[in-house]
């Protein structure tokens, strides 16, 4: 590797600990791609993860995804809790035999060296009832503390997954902190610099957490999101129904995408509502059905079309 | 004899999983060996984070040869039979074959001679078999191969598997197979960060030491013996203590192939939480042990972690990471204990309305109120303060709605106590957030405290008759809500505390209320009324004063009832009119029937008995004496009910009681037999004026004496008392057999004497129903 500017070591800085971790998957063959432009829970959503997870075709990508927990808002207050903030996800289709040396590799290259600090694979099933998805694998531990979330998908959207995907999920903002050697999230160095030139994480994102609290938990028009959820699921269905084509010897599908995007807009909607505390404990399993049927009509969809079927 | 060693080397096996995984593999190794005829001296199964490992030593090189004689068909047998015979035993022509004579006939025998195996090849045979078919609880596909079906799964993916067999003395073979593309060799791998290069293995003896030079110690045991020596060692080298912990200490050497054991600290500060909140987060976070000031018994500010790695800086940076971990879990832990202490417990009930205990069983709020209605009932049974028992249940399931039990569920009760006693309750109230919950289990503390023993056994109570009354029982092996441990919970506290209690009467009361529940809004429950045409609210059982009271015929469901007009409603919970109900009544249409509380007390007590024979039995006692006492009908009062099991036992061990017991089914044989002849029973006192031996008369008098001092006996619950006067009865039995023929040829003596029989049978039942008890 080059030698990097000081302010770009992945120990220094915030921006610099993101693309040593971009460059050193883009080095392992999978494409950098940049962040899904709309809202979810989780990177595990974008459908470069939901959608390529399924079908028989290799499949190789890492992103960062900003990641929306509506009920994790903390107004700012909480030093490592947050409404917003950053995963980066890698997905392997097939999963390859050396994944967990790699991701060893990847945690040396971001400055946490295993012959000094303790890592540890601890089981962790990964399961989402919203996508009617789940997987085997661990949290992975770095000195006692969960770093990553390491995944053999199982099964996406109702569909089997052959071949199966790993998946690896970093807490970039944790791992960063304890690279850093920062107790408050908000005290990260986000550029690198010192002095004048610093940008800590607290000036770019303090004041959208104490906002995106307030609304989350006190404004969000719950009348206007029940019928935005409304609305999606609505979209997502006719969106489905209107893509179905009679193929030269196959059904197959033409819209799985832009389907698929309501889905995720739905699960948005929905986090927001239950935030907002106006979803009783027996209808939230009922929307998080609803959203589940989306995503499986998606997935069923998805492996109809060029990408997601067989050759 | 040769030797087999086998290692299955994956990626981390979740560590609840490793020592039914080793386990399973040396059963199903084992087995499958004898099966093949491969009878061997002796297993051994070893489990780390990263391989499954067994050694089997002394198996025979070859199976032993079989010899099998095969019988076919009759001489002169049709030709086409012959020709199969010939083909499925391998024979050339039936000249071959022996003849055998036996009563059908002559048939021809095939003697079939069948080498035994090479055992390394009958084993290359059955590993995949068994690698294909391991039952882990949850297994996984992987890689490549998974895009086909019928792809290896394995609890996580599986990379190599070393494979071999031979002789001490010589170089052994590698046992040849392969599963779904990994062939089995005699390569394995050290520690994963320490020694990673792969290792050649011969057998299991320099396996075992060349994993150890490789940071691997195989044996879950010797993991386990390292962690806790040297996490004693340290807390003693700092005068203190370890609070061991054999489940953690279990995971933990789970997780570890190189276990490295240090002490880490965190601010004195956060030892103003309860030990148990310190404990709970730094054990189910962080997976490590705590430790106490032996003078104090109290924790300090130290934790013990055990690592995988030997680091080259010590393990400070390690303990360094770790502190920062547990530092601000320990924040979140005192924050949320300090942001609980600010909330009464009583002004948090008002969130159990939104909660549903069960669906047909309403709220939380209304088992609340339910719980404390029978436990005020219950208090002066127990000798408890009424109102304590009453503010006892109300605060006692508080806790369930506390930061801390919701992160924290296992301290469920225990917070309860301490916010109780931090919001100045009563030393009886607050223990009881803790003690009514108890007993959970055969072996779980028994509560003493008085308002304590109220309010666990109106707990108790209240959720089996609930789920009686939805008909919500358990069955076979489901126990969903846990009953069986709820009676078990309820026969402990009654026998422990020696408590005097006619179970029925609590049956009742819990059941009225939980009628009571179900009446809201329009909704209304209607009881027949007894011996009248008509039907009573429910409610009139509750007005204190009202003459409805008691006077319901519970042997009829109780109604449920939807009312149609609003006024009607409010007429009828206000003055409990009684009225009659029959589905055509204008104001009400009936919308549910609920058990009658007749057949819920007797299914409910029948599974007492079930649970308290299970109870003796496991203490020893006959459960058979059980049976007797409770099938003499309206037993429910468990204390009086085992007294009467040990007074008979003690009866029955003497001779008299062996005698009698003897007698007593004699005189049961002959009636049976008798009975089923005349297609009749002999009930009836029988007539003084046919007795025509002495030995009769004399009968006829033990039975009226020992039916009288018997009776007296019981009524003063003088068990033994009553026994004894059983005894009298004895002589008289035996010397009625010996003289006596009871089929007379004049069929009204007979009768007379049947008669007579019959009242030996109803004389014992003052003690028990002897026909229950065996041998």
């Amino acid at each position: 590797m080059d030698a990097l500017p000081d302010h770009m070591r992945p120990e220094r800085s915030f921006q610099g600990f993101i693309l040593a971790l971009q460059r050193f998957w883009a080095e392992q063959g999978c494409v950098i791609l940049q962040p899904y432009d709309m809202e979810m829970g989780a990177g595990t959503f974008h459908p470069a993860t939901t959608l390529r997870a399924l079908g028989p075709k290799p499949w190789n990508a890492a992103y960062v995804q900003p990641s929306r927990r509506p009920k994790d808002g903390r107004y700012g207050e909480n030093p490592n809790r947050l409404q917003h903030y950053y995963q980066f996800q890698v997905i392997m289709k097939p999963s390859p035999p050396n994944l967990q040396e790699l991701y060893l590799k990847s945690l040396a290259a971001i400055g946490i060296d295993s012959a000094v600090h303790d890592i540890r694979f601890v089981e962790d099933d990964w399961e989402s009832p919203t996508l009617g998805a789940w997987g085997l694998g661990w949290e992975c531990w770095c000195d006692g503390m969960e770093v990553s979330q390491f995944t053999y998908f199982q099964q996406v959207a109702g569909v089997e997954c052959a071949p199966v995907s790993g998946e690896l999920t970093y807490g970039l903002e944790r791992l960063a902190m304890y690279v850093q050697g920062v107790d408050r999230v908000y005290d990260l160095n986000f550029n690198g610099r010192e002095g004048a030139e610093k940008v800590t994480y607290g000036d770019v994102f303090l004041q959208a957490e104490q906002e995106y609290s307030r609304h989350n938990f006190e404004h969000a028009d719950t009348a206007m999101l029940f019928e935005q959820f409304r609305m999606a699921e609505e979209a997502c269905r006719k969106y489905l129904n209107a893509g179905w084509r009679e193929g030269d010897n196959q059904k197959e599908h033409l819209m799985a995408l832009p389907a698929y995007d309501q889905c995720i807009k739905a699960s948005h909607v929905f986090n927001l509502l239950d935030a907002r505390g106006v979803i009783s404990v027996t209808e939230r399993q009922s929307y998080i059905a609803r959203v589940r049927d989306l995503a499986k009509a998606c997935g069923e969809a998805w492996i109809h079309t060029e990408t997601g079927r067989a050759a | 004899m040769p030797d087999l060693l086998l290692e299955l080397f994956s990626e981390e096996i979740p560590a609840r999983m490793q020592a039914k995984a080793a386990d399973d593999l040396r059963r199903m190794v084992t087995d499958k060996l004898v099966a093949e005829g491969l009878v061997y001296e002796g297993a051994k199964a070893f489990a780390t984070p990263r391989r499954l490992a067994l050694t089997v030593h002394g198996i025979p090189a070859r199976q032993p040869d079989l010899k099998e004689e095969r019988r076919g068909p009759r001489v002169g047998g049709p030709e086409p039979a012959i020709q199969g015979f010939l083909k499925a035993t391998g024979l050339a022509s039936i000249s071959e074959a022996k003849i055998q004579h036996d009563k059908k006939g002559d048939f021809y025998i095939a003697l079939i001679e069948k080498p035994g195996r090479a055992a390394i090849d009958v084993i290359a045979e059955m590993l995949p078999v068994i690698i294909r078919t391991f039952p882990w609880p949850k297994s996984m596909r992987w890689g490549a191969r998974s895009a086909k079906s019928g792809s290896l799964v394995w609890v996580r993916p599986l990379h190599a598997i070393t494979a071999t067999f031979g002789l001490e003395t010589e170089e052994p073979d590698v046992v040849p197979f392969e599963v779904d593309g990994i062939r089995a060799g005699q390569t394995t791998y050290g520690h994963r960060f320490m020694a990673p290069g792969a290792i050649s293995v011969r057998r299991f003896e320099d396996y075992e030491a060349k994993l150890k030079a490789a940071k691997v110690i195989l044996d879950p045991q010797a993991r386990k013996d390292i962690i806790l020596e040297d996490a004693k060692e340290l807390a003693f080298a700092q005068g203190l203590e370890l609070v061991e912990d054999q489940v953690l200490l279990d995971e933990v050497s789970g997780l570890v192939e190189w276990p490295v054991v240090m002490m880490g600290s965190f601010e004195k500060e956060f030892l103003a939480i309860p030990d148990e909140v310190i404990r709970a987060t730094i054990r189910n976070n962080q997976k490590c042990f705590v430790v106490k000031d032996p003078k104090t018994g109290k924790l300090t500010n130290k934790f013990v972690l055990t690592a995988n790695i030997e680091a080259p800086d010590d393990g400070k940076t390690i303990v360094a990471g770790n502190e920062r971990v547990i530092r601000p879990r320990l924040s979140d832990a005192k924050f949320f204990y300090e942001t609980d202490l600010k909330t009464k417990l009583e002004d948090r009930l008002p969130k159990f309305e939104q909660i549903v205990f069960h669906e047909k069983l309403g709220t939380q709020a209304e088992r609340i109120k339910r719980i404390e209605r029978l436990a005020a009932e219950i208090a002066p049974l127990v000798g408890a303060d009424v109102e304590k028992t009453k503010r006892a249940a109300r605060l006692a399931k508080a806790d369930l709605l506390t930061e801390v039990v919701g992160e924290f569920p296992e301290l469920q009760g225990l917070m309860g106590k301490y916010y109780a006693l931090a919001q100045g309750e009563d030393a009886s109230v607050a223990a009881a957030s803790e003690e009514h919950w108890k007993p959970q289990g055969p072996t779980d503390r028994v509560p003493t405290d008085p308002v304590s023993v109220a309010v666990a056994l109106a707990d108790k109570l209240d959720t089996l008759v609930g789920f009686w009354a939805i008909n919500e029982k358990p069955t076979g092996s489901k126990d969903p809500y846990a009953l069986r441990r709820a009676a078990l919970g309820v026969i402990r506290l009654i026998l422990e505390g020696q408590h005097r209690q006619a179970l029925a009467s609590l049956f009742k009361s819990s059941y009225l209320l939980h009628l009571l529940r179900i009446q809201k809004g329009d909704v209304l429950v209607f009881l027949p009324a007894e011996g009248k045409e008509g039907h009573a609210s429910i409610t009139s059982h509750f007005a204190e004063d009202h003459n409805f009271r008691k006077e319901f015929d519970f042997s009829k469901p109780a109604l449920v009832c939807i009312s149609k007009d609003k006024n009607e409603t409010e007429r009828q919970t206000e003055d409990s009119v009684t009225f009659t109900l029959k589905g055509l009544d204008p104001y009400y249409e009936i919308i549910d029937e609920l058990p009658p509380y007749d057949r819920l007390r007797s299914d409910l007590l029948a599974f007492f008995a079930d649970r308290l024979k299970v109870q003796l039995r496991e203490q020893g006692a006959r459960h058979d004496l059980v049976d007797a006492v409770f099938s003499l009908g309206g037993q429910d009062d468990l204390l009086l009910v085992v007294r009467r099991v040990e007074a008979l036992g003690k009866f029955l061990d003497s001779d008299d009681g062996k005698n009698l017991l003897a007698g007593t089914k004699r005189a049961s044989n002959i009636l049976a037999i008798e009975e089923k002849k005349d297609k009749r029973t002999f009930d009836g006192a029988p007539d003084a004026a046919l007795y025509k031996l002495g030995e009769e008369k004399a009968l006829a008098a033990a039975i009226d004496q020992v039916k009288r001092e018997a009776s007296a006996a019981v009524a003063k619950e003088d068990f033994a008392a009553a026994m004894s006067a059983m005894a009298k009865l004895r002589p008289a039995v035996d010397a009625f057999f010996d003289k006596v023929k009871v089929n007379d040829d004049d069929p009204k003596v007979r009768e007379n004497r049947l008669k007579l029989l019959n009242e030996i049978r109803a004389a014992t039942r003052a003690v028990a129903d002897f026909s229950k008890i065996e041998g």
